[in-house]
């Protein structure tokens, strides 16, 4: 028999995110389902290098203990999770996390691993356009990683082969909640109004604590009480892709019409045209009601049948970024720091650093603002930030030294100086046709 | 008045692309909002931001603006030599935009 509703909560919105506030929702949200979402742009890329140096990782590493944490409640209750914290290596992933069950004395615990979004050999057989900058993938030198965003399908597949923990890699955030509504309600992914509904309650809730209060808060215009215990949300989903939002009561945030508008466009681009795996979705009918403190109901939102193409991120690997900073302070503050701006830009040039995109800012002035306006009042301090880009770890070292250097080589009272190289793994997206791609399902049972 | 006192914002970011939502905080108010919070508005109050192409969607239904800054994070997050990548902080900045008082708007009922 199908449910009239499924409860489904956002335990992680990033990589790094919380643990607690999912051990909050699995113990106090009566969820059907909790989902993780711990997969960035470029994570993926460096988990592939992870991968190369030991074929057992290359998964989230935070993965083993947000399931360390949640999967007794999880199991006891029933909640069935979902997470793309499988990232470059979901088969791995699957039986790290047996192995923990097992542990855990929690037996018999089924974990299906979605593969089949690594499509690095069908990229790299051919010249495909770049669909965010001008040139094609045969412009980037160093491919490490290309993956492409699958959909729902394989997601509802291993749950409807009783996979109680799904693990995928690259998919579209918001299939991570769609895929356990086409399970539960036994919709066809070819229902486009549909599928376009359910997408825009799966993005409402892809960055978890995004919608209840996080990222809002402004001091005097507004207020958010409890940041620090930040409760997540869930959607109590209807057969008919309304859903319910909501957080467990007692914990700290706010969700209300304000934060679902702010979630909703967040990273949409054209908002009748929202781009998935599944379908085109279209945001501009989507409309909010308020049904008490922290439940919004959220109705409306439609779709156009599937692209048939997928988008891949392909991870490259872009060289080195090198950086200094040195902080002045007093009188005259930021006059020193275009000072020592400029001696270590004359410094590079006489020991011919081959290092490019040189750039000078103040931290303070003229590091994020981007109106060009001056400031109001002389700042008491700056720290000046030097960075640039090179082919070599070591080049991209001389900018720091450089910046260093102004201890006893630069203007009087610099303080704080700090040195940094980092190798750039840079992204960028093309689209390969569907068809191409074929993901598949590993089950393993602790 | 300044679109602070009306509106609130929020940022993403798409590869080299910048997001920023400008929302209503009363829906009444968003007849201002389309007056004046538009594209060479938006574009001359980040007088330091390069940006390819710039466009405006608007969200009536919602009370809602929602601006696309291609080419605006210098390479994207990934290999942006910019100390905020992300361009987080762009939508703020937006916020003491000047706004016409003379278009019709929640104080005008």
């Amino acid at each position: 028999m199908r449910p009239a509703t499924i409860r489904i909560g956002a335990g992680a919105g990033f990589a790094g995110d919380r643990i607690e506030p999912a051990l909050e929702l699995v113990e106090q949200g009566d969820l059907d389902f909790l989902v993780f979402e711990c997969l960035a742009e470029r994570t993926i890329a460096a988990a592939q290098q992870l991968r190369q140096s030991d074929p057992h990782g290359g998964f989230d590493p935070l993965l083993l203990e947000r399931m360390r944490r949640v999967l007794p409640a999880a199991r006891a209750r029933g909640v069935r999770i979902v997470t793309n914290a499988g990232a470059a290596n979901p088969v791995g992933a699957a039986h790290a996390v047996a192995a923990l069950a097992r542990d855990m004395g929690l037996r018999g615990l089924r974990i299906a691993a979605v593969t089949g979004d690594d499509v690095l050999d069908l990229v790299r057989s051919a010249e495909h356009p770049l669909i965010d900058r001008p040139g094609t993938s045969a412009d980037l030198a160093r491919i490490v990683s290309a993956n492409a965003y699958l959909g729902a399908g394989p997601i509802a597949d291993a749950l409807a082969q009783g996979a109680e923990v799904v693990i995928t890699g690259r998919v579209g955030d918001p299939a991570l909640f769609v895929g356990p509504m086409v399970h539960a309600f036994g919709w066809s992914l070819d229902d486009a109004a549909l599928i376009g509904r359910a997408t825009v309650i799966g993005h409402l809730l892809e960055c978890a604590g995004q919608l209840t209060g996080g990222y809002f808060a402004d001091d005097g215009r507004k207020q958010v009480p409890g940041l620090a215990r930040l409760g997540f949300p869930f959607a109590e989903v209807a057969a008919d892709a309304s859903a319910v939002l909501g957080k467990v009561s007692g914990s700290g945030g706010a969700l209300t019409l304000a934060s679902c508008k702010e979630q909703l466009l967040y990273e949409i681009l054209d908002p009748g045209a929202y781009a998935q795996a599944d379908v085109v979705a279209d945001f501009r009918s989507v409309r909010f009601a308020e049904l008490g403190p922290d439940r919004i109901a959220v109705s409306g939102g439609d779709g156009r049948p599937r692209p048939d193409a997928l988008k891949v991120s392909i991870g490259y690997d872009d060289g080195f970024i090198g950086e200094g900073q040195i902080s002045y302070a007093g009188p005259g503050a930021v006059g020193r720091a275009r000072l020592a701006a400029a001696i270590v830009e004359e410094r590079l040039a006489i020991i011919s650093a081959p290092v490019t995109e040189l750039r000078s800012t103040l931290i303070g002035l003229d590091s994020v603002d981007r109106t060009g306006r001056p400031p109001e009042v002389d700042p008491r301090e700056v720290r000046l930030r030097v960075v640039g880009r090179s082919a070599t770890a070591e080049a991209a070292a001389l900018i720091g030294r450089e910046v260093e250097a102004l201890y006893t080589n630069g203007p009087f009272g610099g303080g704080g100086a700090t040195a940094a190289v980092r190798p750039v793994l840079a992204v960028a997206s093309t689209l390969i046709p569907a068809a191409q791609v074929r993901p598949a399902i590993t089950l393993v049972e602790a | 008045m300044l679109l602070g006192d009306i509106a609130h914002v929020r940022t993403g970011d798409k590869g080299d692309i910048s997001q920023i939502s400008v929302i209503a905080f009363d829906p009444a108010d968003y007849p201002r909002l389309l007056a004046a919070v538009t594209v060479p508005r938006v574009l001359a109050h980040l007088a330091d931001l390069r940006v390819r192409q710039a466009t405006r969607y608007a969200l009536p239904g919602l009370g809602a603006l929602n601006f696309v800054l291609e080419g605006a994070l210098s390479g994207g997050v990934t290999r942006s030599l910019a100390l905020d990548a992300h361009g987080k902080s762009l939508g703020a900045q937006l916020l003491d935009l000047p706004i016409d008082d003379d278009v019709p708007g929640k104080d005008a009922e």
